[in-house]
């Protein structure tokens, strides 16, 4: 490709490039995001071109085959979309592909084994499931649309236009102005309006003139987030046509994106669109012939949640321990290097092109006052329809758990959803309509965060989900403040006695004293908020607690010093695998005949019932 | 924050009374002067500060507002009213050192402070009876920042933090000099010496003090 | 630096050499700023699956930071390794998703199964075995992940029948 050395250029080739695209050639968009990759995807993906080859199929028939990023119906995956008919099949194996491209790519029948079904109505095309149905993507514009390790499929799809526009036709504070009207918000968890955070850097640097750096943060580090990940590997160019778009507003030259390196395939994506982008001349030396450089490096993270605050992650890319620094004087005056930084997470970063090129004003429409536009979430736990969406801000809970993601597997409702991760809170059923935006989550108690959705239902301890989080950040906490390192740990001393039947009613208030002293003591937000589940869980279940505590029992059948297995008698076949594989071989019985647990032998290690074929072991 | 005047002093004020702070000033650095007791253990005049042991927050309040920060690098600004005692900042206090005591339960230093506020047993679990670091940190600070040779280092992080030459070998970029003992609040420094220096009379050459 | 003894000194020299004409390819893609430890420990670990008292040396040298700040970069963060690891890496998702589905009996019955604590690895040097916090792939928790492979939905049986075959 040639290398665009005007912004008229770059208009000429994607026109080209569309022109292309709208000619019907036939395209197979194979998801290769992370959940249908952990169902084989990349086989799905490698026997299409296989069989694709082998038949040397006719030029107006042979498809393009397109590993694609996150499609979002993760549960259903591996996913695949047929272009130009719109087909969408799930649960795709390497077996099926020849029928595919016997069939429907050759003679346009559909299979309609491979169709998406729900409640007896199967689905043609993606718009029509009602998962897609609610969701609203702009974020995720392009993700699961284009092939993130070609550029032109990207140009093609408006990437760099934005940036064009910008470099066209507006000056650096018009830029600035435009996100401030859109009142984009930090999508990263905290929810600082990113105008203002580009407005304070630009004075910052009028102040201290000198480098300045924009900085993008994908170490989306809560356990069960993913979107972050499905951004940067769907559409790569999203996010650094966002950066670039910061660095003409503020005249950066350098920009950094730190990836957690748990994502070795945001890293390689994001390496090769980069690539690309450079050899084109949309990234580096006189970007687009307009005079302005602007490069970016890759930072990889190193597997330390902490580095996900912003001191942290700066003292990361400056190769030292992401050990945060009290935050008196903010990074968008003293940030990397000591210089004014930017940093914004990935999906702040990939809603900058959308936001320049449809205006502020466009933009500010979509969601509520105070929160607008869209949030990624990604839906996970105890839920049918596990995977990611995108809607706007505002819609309330339980349409994002019920309607979209059809609620839980079982019959019922579901129990809470934990949102925003390990800083954030539990909301109860009862909270279900709540307004899912960064003001009202708040007020409840949770935050929006990054925008992990767990969702959970009766079979689930909030005891052991509070546990479970404070554990997480013992972990993860880097052990400078007192308040952090020693409360986390003596935190999670209450709520190990608690989920051992320990304790008395006297030290839930013990406790929560604590927790006002680690969330006024700590240093950083790690620890600031580390007590959040645990309070939200407390105020919206207390009975669970005081079941622990008084009674000496785990209602969700969880914690382990306070369940008990037990073999029905009625589903038992008596196969004998059970007690085969009991570590402690506790389990007898006669062959064909129902086993019984020994219990003072029993470990509660739950192999039996993770085992069992029959579902024949309770737990009580 | 405010732009600060270099000639102009901060008016603000400690537990009600009337404070001045020169440009540059911590609330920590203008209670001293004012002569308000404010506990620390992790901080040094000859290094930065670090915010690390938190014994030092104070609340900051302004109209509605109210924050606990660390009195040690907290930059008091004009009007800001500072609480030394609040209900808050006991209760931080309060935690911290019943936590150091289950922490560093061999340092007498600890023992005494948090006999000073009233804290005197400790209810969590005690890992290791002899301990008596409390890893603020200043060891090592003072090895990187004061003397320059950075022979200790802070390892690990979390609960296993912890203080350190690397591999857990004597470091000949010791120089034997004892600031970290001069300046180790705990007591811990002085146990830990001969493991960082290592067998000083096998020692030649260089890498010596005296 | 460091001293060795006169006897064993020809054989030490001879490793050092080898040593660093195979790591020198790493450090030459990075110029010699602190800035870039971390990436040059990641490339080091890359190749070596730990990073040896050496090489650790070789890049303070190259980027000019204390052999102690190296120490503190390499202990704080939870990916790197000091010692070899095993020829598999087993890794089980301990995200939340998975947690909820029974991720943690999982890495219970491998510790049992391998007679290895976690984040560690099995006398043979055959299996090492660490948690892991959300690879992403939530759609199919629980996701143990055996080297670059991932086993999605998996239970105790299915895991140990897939370690059985390596």
């Amino acid at each position: 490709m040639e290398r665009i050395t005007s912004i008229q250029q770059l208009e000429l080739l994607k026109n080209s490039l569309q022109k292309a695209k709208e000619s019907g050639r036939n395209v197979v968009r194979v998801c290769l995001g992370p959940g249908c990759r952990a169902q084989g995807a990349d086989k799905v993906a490698a026997a299409f071109r296989d069989t694709v080859r082998q038949q040397g199929l006719p030029v107006k028939i042979e498809p393009l085959i397109k590993e694609t990023g996150c499609h979002g119906f993760c549960k259903e995956g591996p996913l695949v979309t047929l272009v130009p008919s719109g087909l969408f099949y799930s649960r795709v194996k390497p077996e099926d592909v020849e029928e595919i491209v016997e069939k429907t790519i050759k003679k346009q029948e559909v299979i309609s084994r491979l169709l998406y079904s729900e409640n007896g109505t199967s689905y043609r095309t993606a718009n029509e499931i009602p998962f897609y149905k609610r969701q609203m993507k702009l974020a995720s514009r392009n993700v699961g649309d284009i092939d993130p390790l070609n550029i032109e499929d990207a140009i093609a799809n408006d990437a760099y236009q934005a940036a064009a526009k910008a470099f066209s036709s507006m000056s650096p504070d018009q830029v600035i102005k435009e996100v401030e009207i859109s009142g984009l918000r930090g999508r990263g968890g905290a929810g600082f309006p990113t105008g203002r955070k580009w407005r304070s850097a630009s004075n910052a640097v009028k102040k201290r003139p000198g480098p300045v750096y924009v900085v993008c943060n994908g170490d989306e580090g809560d356990p069960g987030a993913f979107m972050d990940c499905a951004i940067m590997e769907g559409d790569p160019h999203s996010v650094i046509e966002g950066m670039i778009i910061a660095a003409y507003a503020l005249d950066a030259r350098q920009g950094f994106i730190y990836v957690r390196e748990e994502y070795p395939f945001a890293i390689r994506n994001l390496t090769i669109a980069m690539d690309q982008a450079r050899s084109v001349g949309l990234l580096g030396k006189n970007i687009m012939g307009s005079g302005f450089d602007f490069d970016i490096r890759i930072n990889r993270g190193a597997g330390a949640y902490v580095c996900g605050e912003s001191t942290a992650l700066f003292l990361s890319i400056e190769g030292k321990p992401g050990e945060p620094r009290a935050k008196y004087i903010r990074s968008v005056e003293r940030g990397l290097w000591d210089r004014p930084t930017v940093l914004n997470n990935v999906e702040t970063w990939a809603n900058i092109p959308v936001i320049i090129e449809k205006g502020g004003e466009w933009f500010s429409k979509i969601g509520v006052p105070g929160s607008t536009g869209t949030k990624a979430f990604s839906l996970v736990g105890k839920v049918k329809n596990v995977g990611l969406v995108e809607v706007p801000m505002g819609v309330p809970l339980s349409t994002i758990v019920e309607e979209i993601g059809g609620g839980i597997p079982g019959k019922g409702a579901f129990k809470a959803v934990q949102t925003g991760g390990p800083s954030g809170g539990c909301i109860p059923y009862k909270l279900k309509d709540v307004s899912v935006d960064y003001d009202s989550l708040t007020k409840i108690g949770s935050i929006m965060g990054s925008g992990g959705m767990i969702v959970m239902d009766d079979k689930d301890c909030v005891v052991d989900v509070a546990r479970y989080f404070l554990r997480f950040l013992e972990e993860e906490s880097c052990g400078k403040c007192l308040p952090c390192r020693l409360g986390l740990e003596a935190m999670l001393e209450f709520l190990d006695n608690f989920t051992q039947g320990k304790g008395s009613l006297e030290d839930i208030e013990e406790l929560k004293s604590l927790a006002k002293a680690v969330q006024d003591g700590a240093l950083c937000a790690l620890g600031g908020s580390a007590p959040n589940p645990m309070l939200t869980t407390l105020e919206y279940f207390r009975e669970e607690y005081e079941a622990h505590i008084v009674d000496k029992r785990c209602p969700a059948g969880v914690c382990k010093a306070l369940i008990t297995y037990h073999i029905d008698p009625e589903a038992c076949t008596g196969c004998g695998l059970c007690a085969g594989i009991c570590p402690q071989s506790c389990i007898t019985g006669e062959e064909k005949s129902p086993h019984k647990i020994v219990q003072n032998a029993c470990n509660r290690c739950g192999l039996c019932m993770d085992l069992c074929k029959f579902s024949a072991i309770t737990v009580s | 924050m405010k732009e600060i005047d270099t000639k102009k002093l901060i008016n603000f004020s400690i537990n009600g009374t009337p404070a001045q702070a020169k440009e540059g000033w911590t609330v920590l650095d203008t209670a001293r002067n004012m002569g308000i007791h404010i506990p620390t253990l992790c901080h040094h005049e000859a290094v930065e500060p670090s915010g690390a042991c938190r014994l030092c927050v104070v609340e900051a309040r302004d109209g509605a507002w109210s924050k606990v920060v660390v009195s040690c690098m907290y930059p008091p600004y004009e009007g800001v009213e500072i609480l030394t005692d609040s209900e808050r900042v006991k209760n931080v206090r309060r935690w911290v050192l019943e936590m150091l005591l289950a922490q560093c339960p061999a340092s007498r230093e600890i023992k005494a402070l948090a006999a000073e506020y009233g804290v005197k047993s400790t209810r969590f679990r005690i890992k290791n009876p002899e301990e008596q670091c409390m890893l603020c940190g200043l060891c090592v600070r003072v090895c990187a920042e004061v003397v320059g040779v950075q022979a200790i280092s802070l390892g690990s992080r979390g609960v296993l933090k912890h203080v350190s030459t690397p591999y857990m070998v004597p470091n000949r970029a010791c120089i034997a000099c004892g600031s970290c003992v001069t300046v180790c609040p705990t007591g811990a420094m002085q146990a830990r010496l001969d493991k960082v220096r290592g067998d000083v009379s096998q020692r030649t050459g260089h890498g010596f003090a005296h | 630096m460091f001293r060795h003894n006169a006897t064993d000194s020809k054989e030490r020299i001879l490793y050092v050499k080898k040593q660093t004409t195979d790591i020198d390819s790493i450090m030459e893609k990075y110029p010699g700023e602190p800035q870039y430890l971390i990436s040059l420990l990641q490339d080091v670990q890359a190749q070596y699956s730990y990073i040896s008292e050496e090489n650790i040396r070789f890049i303070c040298d190259h980027v000019g930071v204390p052999v102690t700040k190296a120490w503190s970069v390499l202990t704080f963060y939870r990916s790197f390794n000091i010692e070899p690891r095993g020829e598999h890496l087993v890794r089980v998702c301990c995200g939340t998703a998975c947690h909820l589905k029974g991720a943690e009996r999982i890495a219970e019955d491998l510790e049992r199964h391998l007679c290895v604590q976690r984040e560690h690895t099995t006398e043979d040097m055959h299996f090492t075995l660490e948690t892991i916090n959300c690879p992403g792939a939530c759609a199919v928790a629980p996701v143990v992940m055996v080297d670059d492979d991932y086993l999605g939905a998996t239970n105790q049986a299915d895991v140990r029948n897939y370690l059985k075959k390596l």
